[in-house]
Order: structure tokens, then C-alpha cells, then sequence
């Protein structure tokens, strides 16, 4: 463990993990509440879209995951394709063409530039590679998406619980689910950087679901779910560091792989608890 | 007696389909008022222009004040949503402001004060989703009116209700019509229920209305004349039937 602390990848690292984690435990409350986590994963799934262009054109892939985050959450509240029940052929038809265009420029980022980690990098995150700007431009993003919760949160309460009642109260329901789908859009960026586009979800969603076990205030449910993601994406930094001497072949397993297994198992032991105290 | 809300010869068409054909009706203070009608009557397209989430084709809403308190059918909350009744009576204070929520004892008290006058403060802090039907009720009849609006509107509160508990919130209407002075609209397809505590009732048929006193409403000739099919009221021990049919004889 000595030296942890010193190298400059893990402080990237855990910053980097922290702001993530924060976020999207405040916005993944809502995810939950609201039954979006099919969103959530569509999106995750588009980023890899931004991602690997983003590797193509030389840029950070945080702003390829952005950029397309942004645009396809928008569009998506747009179309209403947000739930898995509204347009079920059409959205996995567009998600299945984006996955197959990523491909490609996947293939040409490992043919054509001498960054060989491109495909882990986009699909699984690879946090120890990530550049020190890209902290202080993670934690400006994070910071808007605590901001944007914040402002909206009695508006987007009320419209997750009934946007009947929402709309009678003259809370501008659409604008509202628009403004809360970037938001996401944002987030899954963040979780992206931290562990990859496929299991960006998973982080956005495991902790909220969780906390949401635990209490009934979402307030609280939104501090719990931060507090269990930074647990994990720490924990997983740390592990991932250790496993450096473990087999098979010496070299570091992801982090992705600790983040998303601490997540999973602290639902599990939530959920038998919360189920046999009922 | 001051009018809180009153619509005159109201048009609403959605496509070739007329949905409403000439209502008029008003709603004055401290009266409780039914709006009966079968399923796709017209109700919650009333209920939609009475808010003003809908604008009609002809015709003019009056209200005494913009704001109106409401109940909307089915109101579906999860189980495990993270939401205490007193979070859902909080919003109908404030629930459509942007920006933080400062804590403040007043309001605070103000929604102690509201679960307690419709009976729900014993259950002030559990999840609304995993309250009862009737208990759900009483939450949602203090968020719409912690904000004293003139006017309730209701959405067919008793449909998803035991019979024994839309008695009770029927009951829990008619006291805070005459404790609070509140203009009350609302609507069930079977006015049996209201019977005892309706001050008037509008009836719907097929997009058109007739409203006054049940007496003056629930009558063979009137319906007949309203549903332009002959039908019957029976008085069966006291509870009304509506029958049609071409051979009944009208009282």
C-alpha cells in the first residue's frame, strides 16, 4: 500500500470517483423514484457512441460521452422513447444501431492510434488513465448536476409522484422531465469516466436503489446513496491498486469490476435485511 | 351566496368528437356539488376546463380565484416511494417553487394543522404508498387544500374505495364544506354515496348537463329528457337506480 497516497493516477482517481459518486447518488434518487433506469442504461449505451468518437477525434471522452448524453436525453424525452414500455421495438432498434456504429469507430481507435485501451476505456472506464484536467472539468459538471436537483427538486418531486397534481399546480411537467433527463444524460457521463458505459448504470442506479431501502425522506436517500457510491468507487480504487500483484497476470483488475461487485452486494445484504425485518 | 366557479354553455370537441355540448353549471360557497355520469360522460374533461388545463371551443369559465384545490383519479404512489404524508401535504404548500426550501416552524405547523382536520395525523409519518385507499384520500384532500383554495374538485374519489371508506370521505367532504366555507365538485358515476350530503348535483350525459337540487334532477322526465332515451328512477329502499327501456312506464 505504500506510496497510494503519492501517485498522482490514484489522486486523479479518487477525486474523480468522488464527484461521480455524489452525483449520482442525488440524481439517481429521482432515476429510481421515477422508473427510469431503463433511461439510464439507453443512455449509458449511447455514450459509448461519444465515447469511442470522442478517442477517434483525440478529445477526453468525458466530453463524448457529454455531448451525446446531453442531445440523446433530450431527444429522447422529446420522442418519449424514456420508458421501456413506450416505443419498445423502435428504441432498441436505435439503440442496437448506435452500439454497431460505436463498434466501428472502436475499431478504428485501435487500428489507427497508438492508444491501445480505447475499447476497455469506453466500455469499462480506466480511472488510473484519466488526465488531471479531467477532475476539475468532472467536478464543474458534478456541481451543475447537484445545482440543477437542487433547484427542481419540489417541481420534480411532485411531478415523480403525480404529474396530475403537478400540472394542476401549474408546474411545468414536460420542462421539468426534460431538464431532469439531461441531468442524467450528465451523470451517466460521469459514471462513464468512472466505470465505463456499459456499467455506468449500474452506478447511477445500485446506490440509489439501496438507500432508498434504508430511508423514507429522499433527502436522506440522496446523502445515503452518495455515501454508499463513493464507498464503493473508493474502495474500488484501493482494490484495484492492490490486485496489481494478483494473478492471473500481474496487472491491476479494474476498478469497474470492485465499484459495480461492492454495489451489488451491498443491495443484496440490504434488501434480505429490509425483507426480514418486514 | 358567492359564486366560486361558474360555466356557461361550454363547448369541448376533441377532433369531429363533441365531449362536451353546452354545459352550464356553478359551484357556490360552502356547497357541496356531484357531478354524476357513466364512464366517458365528460367528467374529467370538465375537471380539465375547470383547472384550466383545457380551454373550451365556446362558452366562459368564471372563477372567483385562480387557485383550485384537486384530487385526481388514481393517483398511483409506489410503495417505496420516499415520500411521508406530511412531504406530500408540505408540496401542496409549495410544491411548484424552484430553488430551496428553507425549514420553517410555521409551515410546519401548518401541515400538522391540516393532517389533523382530515384525520390523518396518526399516519403523518409513514409512506403514502403504503397507506390504505381512504387514508391516501385524506393525504390527498390536505395537499390540495393546505393552500385554502375556494374550490375542490375531486376526480371520482370513491372508485378505488371499500364502500365503508367512501362513506367516510364522503363524510370528511361535507364537514369541511360547511367548516371551511368550501365550494366542493365532485364527480362519481353512482350518486348513491352523495345522496345524503349533496347540496346539488350536475348530471352528465354523454356531454350534456342538467343541474340543480336531486330532487329537481333525479327524476324520470329530466333524465329521460337529458339522455333523449326513456329511462326510469327507481326508489329501491332508498337507493336510487337509473333503468332504461322502451316499455317502462314513466312516473
Amino acid at each position: 500500500m505504500t506510496g497510494f497516497f503519492q501517485s498522482d493516477p490514484v489522486r486523479v482517481a479518487l477525486a474523480a470517483g468522488a464527484v461521480t459518486a455524489v452525483v449520482s447518488g442525488v440524481v439517481g434518487v429521482f432515476v429510481v423514484i421515477r422508473g427510469q433506469s431503463f433511461a439510464g442504461h439507453a443512455l449509458g449505451d449511447l455514450g459509448t457512441l461519444g465515447g469511442s468518437g470522442a478517442f477517434l477525434a483525440n478529445v477526453n471522452p468525458l466530453w463524448g460521452f457529454v455531448g451525446v448524453g446531453a442531445v440523446v436525453a433530450g431527444a429522447m424525452e422529446l420522442f418519449g422513447v424514456q420508458r421501456r414500455r413506450g416505443r419498445d421495438v423502435a428504441t432498441g432498434v436505435v439503440l442496437g444501431a448506435a452500439l454497431g456504429l460505436s463498434a466501428l469507430l472502436l475499431y478504428f481507435d485501435t487500428t489507427t492510434s497508438t492508444t491501445t485501451g480505447a475499447t476497455i476505456t469506453v466500455l469499462f472506464g480506466s480511472l488510473f488513465a484519466a488526465s488531471p484536467q479531467a477532475v476539475p472539468e468532472m467536478a464543474g459538471l458534478g456541481a451543475a448536476g447537484v445545482l440543477g436537483v437542487v433547484v427542481v427538486f419540489r417541481p420534480l418531486l411532485l411531478s415523480s409522484v403525480s404529474p396530475d397534481l403537478a400540472s394542476a399546480r401549474g408546474v411545468p411537467v414536460r420542462a421539468v422531465a426534460l431538464g431532469f433527463l439531461v441531468l442524467v444524460g450528465v451523470t451517466v457521463s460521469l459514471t462513464s469516466m468512472v466505470v465505463g458505459t456499459i456499467l455506468s448504470p449500474a452506478l447511477l442506479i445500485g446506490p440509489a436503489a439501496t438507500a432508498l431501502r434504508l430511508t423514507r425522506r429522499p433527502g436522506a436517500a440522496m446523502a445515503g446513496a452518495a455515501v454508499i457510491g463513493l464507498i464503493a468507487t473508493w474502495a474500488g480504487i484501493v482494490l484495484s491498486y492492490a490486485s496489481d500483484h494478483w494473478p492471473p497476470a500481474h496487472r491491476g483488475w479494474p476498478i469497474s469490476f470492485f465499484v459495480v461487485a461492492i454495489v451489488f452486494v451491498t443491495y443484496l445484504g440490504v434488501e434480505l435485511v429490509a425483507r426480514r425485518a418486514r | 351566496m358567492s359564486t366560486v366557479v361558474r360555466l356557461e354553455d361550454v363547448d369541448v370537441s376533441f377532433g369531429t368528437r363533441r365531449v362536451l355540448d353546452g354545459v352550464s353549471f356553478s359551484v357556490e360557497r360552502a356547497e357541496f356539488v356531484g357531478l354524476i355520469g357513466a364512464n366517458g360522460a365528460g367528467k374529467t374533461t370538465i375537471f380539465r376546463v375547470v383547472l384550466g388545463l383545457l380551454s373550451p371551443d365556446r362558452g366562459s369559465v368564471a372563477h372567483l380565484g385562480r387557485h383550485v384545490g384537486y384530487v385526481p383519479q388514481k393517483v398511483v404512489i409506489e410503495p417505496d416511494a420516499p415520500l411521508r404524508a406530511r412531504d406530500l401535504v408540505a408540496l401542496g404548500i409549495d410544491g411548484e417553487r424552484f430553488g430551496v426550501r428553507m425549514p420553517s416552524r410555521a409551515r410546519r405547523a401548518r401541515v400538522d394543522e391540516m393532517l389533523e382536520s382530515v384525520g390523518a395525523a396518526e399516519f403523518a409519518d409513514a409512506r403514502v404508498g403504503t397507506l390504505s385507499g381512504g387514508e391516501q384520500q385524506r393525504v390527498l384532500i390536505a395537499h390540495a387544500l393546505v393552500g385554502n383554495p375556494p374550490l375542490l374538485v375531486m376526480d371520482e374519489p370513491l372508485a378505488n374505495l371499500d364502500i365503508k371508506s367512501g362513506h367516510e370521505i364522503v363524510e370528511l367532504v361535507a364537514r369541511l364544506t360547511k367548516e371551511r366555507g368550501l365550494a366542493v365538485l365532485l364527480s362519481a358515476h353512482d350518486m348513491n354515496a352523495l345522496l345524503p350530503h349533496m347540496d346539488r348535483v350536475v348530471y352528465l350525459a354523454e356531454g350534456r348537463a342538467v343541474s340543480g337540487t336531486t330532487g329537481e334532477v333525479v327524476r324520470s322526465d329530466v333524465l329521460s329528457e337529458l339522455y333523449r332515451y326513456p329511462v326510469r328512477v327507481l326508489d329501491v329502499d332508498g337507493t336510487v337506480v337509473v333503468v332504461g327501456g322502451h316499455d317502462v312506464q314513466v312516473r
